[in-house]
């Protein structure tokens, strides 16, 4: 395994042994010296062509544990501002001897485009591709599930585990990375959101689709993940307007207080407080939301170190 | 090929009982010992020499005392070598002040585990004193490093080959030598 793009590429044994790294990761993060020497003297670029905050600040913080350097790049304020090519750009950091491009694009597919071009021989790991993956995520998400539900020592998969995804699924690359890992996982998946942000192929995707939010909720889902409502998209062609959305789609106060206690609530962030998930079920001792963020460094380290002490040797 | 029994099933035992026996008698008893074996027959042997001091000291407890340490991700040999799986660390005390720590690996060879080892043992904190106690000791050493408590000396050639075998991972319990 060179490369990660996508959660898809992971078979079982690669799934849990990644989630497993990740807890002994978890475990250098609660030491006093928060440091590990596996990748110095190696160079690690966040190439970031789209807005980010915990995605890149948790890789560079997971890259400088490891003892990598670091550099970061976003498009604002680069050359490509000044129209320089995605391709140029890899070039320019390929010369400049960068091992490992941790690539976030608006565009699906950036990622596979890089690591499948003779632009550079560098490692990609995909943190976020347009509408198609962020494998990272689903780990994290995946570690999160399994440590709030099956114990923190725990190593093996997610079956017995019933998951409702909720919201904007076409658009979603959290959603579409979440499905194929908790499915190589053995976890049971239902997906729910309005017709027009689900996409056609959902039935084949998923166990169970529906297309009622409180019908979803009355089938004893251990994990209820809310996906974010994408502002832009906020129009008459997917949805008719924010209230609606709402009040049909969103974990309200009410809906809440309607799931058992033992439901755990995630979000991958950013949150819309009071759209897509009211600030009761947010800030509630069954969200994981924060350990979702936290988890993130434990679970980049791990990919980080897989993909660069482990397996690139075969330089 | 030809191979060679160095160190039989009670030879084992018996350099397990001695070492168990030297490590007390140079802590000047039991007190703030913590014994760290390195995966995998290091933390067998780590074990299975608390067990004996435990055996003979009632007031040692093996449940606070002896853990494991990986050192996998410590290697300066990362880059070049295919590694191991990382394996779970668990060290059974919130610190290591004050505390004599006795790592324990089955070959010591180049040394450069134990260098791993060291720097592992210091993210953990600063302890009052590093012991090292090995099985066999075939020399070959390629940083200056010694262990305090030796099974066996076993000069080799540098392509010999040494193999540990202990119940608890393998189906006999030896030391053998091929060449």
């Amino acid at each position: 395994m060179k490369h990660l793009l996508s959660t898809g590429d992971l078979d079982l044994a690669n799934s849990l042994e990644l989630l497993n790294l990740s807890v002994e990761m978890q475990g250098v993060n609660s030491r006093d010296v928060k440091k590990l020497p596996s990748l110095t003297g190696r160079t690690v670029a966040n190439l970031f062509f789209e807005d980010s905050t915990r995605t890149r600040f948790s890789f560079e913080i997971a890259a400088k544990r490891l003892s990598a350097d670091v550099v970061n790049f976003t498009a604002k304020g680069s050359s490509v501002s000044k129209g320089e090519s995605l391709k140029d750009t890899v070039l320019t950091l390929e010369a400049m001897g960068i091992e490992a491009l941790i690539v976030r694009h608006h565009h699906s597919g950036a990622a596979n485009t890089i690591a499948n071009s003779y632009w550079s021989n560098a490692t990609v790991i995909n943190a976020g591709d347009g509408t198609h993956q962020h494998p990272t995520q689903a780990l994290t998400d995946a570690l999160t599930i399994r440590q709030a539900l099956k114990g923190k020592e725990d190593s093996g998969d997610l079956s017995g585990i019933k998951v409702l995804i909720v919201g904007d699924i076409l658009h979603s690359r959290v959603a579409r990375s979440n499905i194929d890992l908790l499915k190589t996982l053995g976890a049971y998946v239902g997906l729910a959101g309005p017709s027009t942000l689900l996409p056609s192929e959902a039935s084949s995707l998923a166990d169970a689709v529906y297309h009622n939010l409180d019908e979803a909720l009355l089938d004893g889902f251990d994990v209820v993940m809310m996906l974010r409502m994408q502002m832009e998209r906020m129009n008459s062609v997917f949805v008719p307007n924010a209230n609606e959305y709402s009040t049909l789609w969103g974990l309200s106060s009410e809906r809440f207080s309607n799931l058992k206690s033992s439901t755990l609530i995630m979000h991958p962030g950013p949150m819309n407080r009071g759209l897509e998930i009211s600030s009761e079920a947010a800030d509630s001792s069954q969200s994981a939301i924060v350990d979702q963020v936290r988890n993130g460094v434990s679970v980049r380290m791990a990919v980080l170190y897989k993909l660069l002490a482990q397996e690139s040797s075969a330089k | 090929m030809s191979s060679r029994t160095v160190l039989d099933a009670q030879d084992i035992e018996r350099a397990i009982v001695r070492i168990s026996h030297e490590i007390v008698e140079a802590n000047q008893g039991t007190a703030n010992l913590l014994i760290l074996g390195i995966p995998t027959r290091g933390v067998h042997l780590a074990n299975r020499i608390a067990a004996s001091i435990a055996k003979n000291y009632p007031e040692f407890e093996p449940s606070t005392s002896v853990g494991k340490l990986d050192v996998t991700m410590f290697r300066d040999d990362l880059a070049s070598k295919p590694s191991k799986a990382v394996t779970p660390t668990s060290i059974p005390r919130q610190s290591l002040e004050n505390l004599t720590v006795v790592l324990v690996d089955d070959v010591l060879f180049s040394g450069r585990t134990v260098r791993a080892a060291l720097d592992a043992l210091v993210s953990f904190g600063r302890p009052k004193a590093v012991r090292l106690a090995v099985l066999v000791d075939r020399g070959h050493r390629e940083l200056p490093i010694r262990a305090d408590y030796v099974g066996k000396n076993l000069p080799t050639s540098f392509s010999e080959r040494i193999f540990v075998k202990l119940t608890e991972s393998d189906d006999e319990q030896s030391v053998v030598i091929e060449k």
